[in-house]
């Protein structure tokens, strides 16, 4: 018999540490430790219920155990063999088993992630094992072009790289363009800093990106395939090209697949270090051998993209839902997730969360749930600031908004965007200016400087918002903010400039105060701006003997001997040298 | 390598794959083999993964278990990485994480020889469509 308790920071928060200890000893004192192993495990993502425990090989679920329960648990469970009746997790008048409610309660399913950490990658039989290009080969037996595309116009499919426009509709535009040649292009250049959700599906389970493409093609009358992925994805590069290599040597990819007479094939192309080229039009641009700058839409790729020819570019996540949704059906599909945003969305938490990972949930999932339960809550038991969704194309979501169902327009009437699914968790040491200027700093870097709002409207705001941190703000710049911002957005040529104020705005409207207190009292409340914190001196510990004063190299510190000393803070410099050399430790930083 | 021709022969290819698949867990076979399947997508690799993989390649021969070894994607707990699944023959599958070598060492030692659990378990906390 094995009990599993459960060691996420949450439940040891509340004790669940003293559970196993507690368990370990009595088990030992009454001689039935080599009958029970008691272990820890990681969080279950059970945290409002915890701590948890889990008894093996009966799958029993205890819930808010405490350590004064080990005793009734050793009697009740272990000697007599009957479940704990107050501590269980589902209702004991119901006929499912723990594991079959955990089971139908689990928070997430993976649909593009499906065979991620189940099958080989390099292994093109574990694939197809998986009931890998069944849908391919469907499609090609017993679904028309048209049909194929109803079934993902049906499924309520919207295109998971931040756009959120319907896959249907933009593969029906794609197949009525008329072109001599067409080309079904994959968005794999991934630029959110922290997202890696396209990256793990391509490095995880390669060819149902391929299986995909090829759909695609057969729908819109493209033999030729093309993914763009950026060079820092080394790895899933190499998973690429060996997975290509695998389906051109069974044939699912090249002249007469299946027997059907679709050719398809699939080229890959590297980026090269552009965020900017992420945006379609741009990454097009690229492939074409000319600087990656985004042109005018219309006309749109579907009707004149690579090479002038009709292009259909969907992104790696959008594309990795296309051979389930043909192999279960748009209704399956259409059934999770709400109404307007129908099937799952991947997810890369990162930040303050004890959780770091990859997660996939169905849309609707509230941002609570994927916070603290899913994520586990808060490193360090700190408390929740502020979550940052869409990368520097986004805005931040604060306590008000943690019961907010997580679609595309829920999100976007938030204030933010659901972007492509990185989600940065901000805690109360974060500083929402500073945030503010990180995420100015990357598209101030990234703009390809081809229409001025951008180029040179997002320089003043990094600007702008450096002068704040670094304590020389004005309440006159924070108007300055706002009205630069709206008419960035208002006049940029493509998405990176059309975006790049979000975080701004966003800051602006949350968190107001914080951006007041930089500016008018010179306090950053978080402590991150180091320019506006203070040196001062403990006048209960300071027992005057002058040390700081002597070493202040711009004479700022007064105070006689044996008297207690005060820096001056208008001639202050910040160097530090006055806290490195008291040895009272009396010198602080606030 | 077999081109597959027309679907028919990919369903067949399916089948006999996952007949395969099964034999390999089925605990009742002599044949069954213990599965060890290692995250090696980039967080892994980046906290180790390669080595434990190697580890259980060579170990598993050396101590005559009846073992393979396979590399897969992103098990998505990155913060717990490098995570290994095993999956013994008649027995639910576990997950560990924070596997170095030593780990790696006891879990042959005390998990798939002896059935006796450790410390660091990742419960599985999604549902693939594919399971």
């Amino acid at each position: 018999m094995h009990m599993m308790v459960c060691g996420g920071t949450a439940c040891r928060a509340s004790e669940s540490d003293i559970i196993v200890e507690k368990m370990k000893k009595e088990l030992e004192y009454r001689q039935l430790d080599k009958d029970v192993q008691v272990v820890i495990t990681g969080c279950f993502g059970l945290c409002e219920k915890g701590p948890i425990v889990k008894m093996l090989p009966d799958n029993t679920i205890y819930t808010g155990v405490k350590p004064s329960d080990v005793t009734k648990i050793i009697d009740e469970h272990i000697i007599k063999g009957r479940k704990v009746e107050s501590l269980l997790f589902a209702d004991p008048t119901k006929a499912e088993t723990d594991s079959q409610y955990i089971d139908s309660h689990k928070k997430q399913i993976r649909i593009a992630l499906r065979n991620c950490g189940f099958i080989n990658p390099e292994a093109i039989d574990d694939y197809i094992a998986a009931n890998g290009y069944e849908a391919l080969g469907k499609c090609l037996e017993e679904y028309t072009p048209e049909q194929t595309i109803d079934i993902i116009k049906k499924s309520g499919l919207r295109g998971r790289g931040g756009g959120g426009f319907p896959t249907g509709l933009k593969w029906g535009f794609a197949a009525k363009s008329k072109g001599d040649q067409k080309y079904v292009v994959c968005n794999a250049d991934e630029g959110d800093p922290g997202a890696f959700m396209d990256r793990s599906i391509l490095e995880g389970d390669p060819h149902s990106v391929l299986e995909a493409m090829a759909i695609c093609g057969y729908t819109m009358g493209a033999d030729q395939g093309l993914i763009y992925i950026r060079a820092e994805y080394p790895l899933a590069i190499e998973r690429l090209q060996i997975a290509i290599k695998q389906a051109r040597e069974y044939g699912l990819l090249g002249e007469d697949i299946l027997g059907s007479g679709f050719n398809f094939d699939i080229q890959l192309r590297l980026g090269a270090g552009a965020f900017v080229c992420g945006e379609e039009t741009a990454l097009i641009h690229s492939m074409e051998g000319l600087r990656g700058e985004p042109t005018i839409k219309p006309p749109f790729p579907a009707e004149s993209g690579y090479n002038d020819k009709p292009t259909n570019v969907n992104n790696v996540e959008t594309f990795a839902n296309i051979p389930a949704i043909i192999n279960k059906g748009a209704d399956w599909f259409a059934s999770i997730g709400t109404e307007k945003s129908t099937g799952t969305k991947v997810f890369a938490l990162a930040g303050k969360i004890n959780n770091v990972g990859l997660i996939e949930v169905p849309m609707g999932t509230t941002l609570r749930e994927v916070i603290f339960e899913i994520g586990g809550g808060i490193k360090d038991g700190k408390k929740f600031k502020a979550v940052q969704t869409g990368g520097p194309s986004g805005g931040c979501l604060t306590e008000k908004h943690l019961d907010t169902p997580i679609d595309f327009d829920n999100l976007i009437a938030a204030g933010s965007m659901m972007g492509s699914g990185g989600m940065i968790v901000m805690d109360e040491d974060d500083c929402m200016v500073s945030m503010a200027k990180f995420y100015l700093d990357f598209t101030v870097e990234e703009s390809c400087g081809k229409c001025a709002p951008c180029r040179i409207g997002n320089k003043r705001l990094y600007e702008t918002l450096d002068k704040i941190t670094q304590g020389k703000g004005t309440e006159d710049d924070l108007d300055l903010l706002r009205n630069m911002s709206h008419v960035i957005k208002d006049t940029s040529l493509c998405g990176l400039g059309q975006t790049s104020p979000n975080p701004v705005l966003s800051t602006l409207d949350n968190f107001w105060d914080e951006y007041v207190a930089h500016v008018k009292d010179h306090k950053c409340e978080a402590g991150q701006c180091k320019s506006l914190l203070q040196y001062n001196i403990i006048a209960d510990d300071c027992v005057g003997c002058t040390a700081c004063a002597r070493v202040c190299p711009v004479g700022c510190i007064a105070g006689e001997k044996k008297e207690v000393h005060i820096i001056d803070q208008s001639i202050c410099i910040k160097c530090g040298a006055c806290m490195d050399k008291c040895k009272f430790n009396a010198i602080e930083l606030i | 390598m077999a081109k597959v021709k027309t679907l028919a022969d990919l369903r067949k290819m399916k089948r006999e794959l996952q007949t395969k698949i099964q034999v390999r867990e089925n605990a009742e076979n002599p044949e069954s083999v213990v599965q060890v399947k290692v995250g090696m997508a980039t967080s892994g690799i980046a906290s180790g993964a390669k080595e434990v993989y190697s580890y259980f390649n060579e170990e598993m021969a050396k101590r005559n278990l009846n073992g393979i070894t396979i590399q897969v994607g992103d098990m998505g707990y990155c913060y717990a990485e490098p995570t290994v699944e095993v999956l013994v023959p008649g027995k639910d599958s576990v997950v560990f994480g924070y596997v170095d070598v030593k780990k790696a060492d006891e879990i042959i030692e005390k998990y798939i020889k002896e059935g006796e659990l450790l410390d660091g378990i990742i419960p599985p906390n999604y549902q693939s469509i594919n399971e």
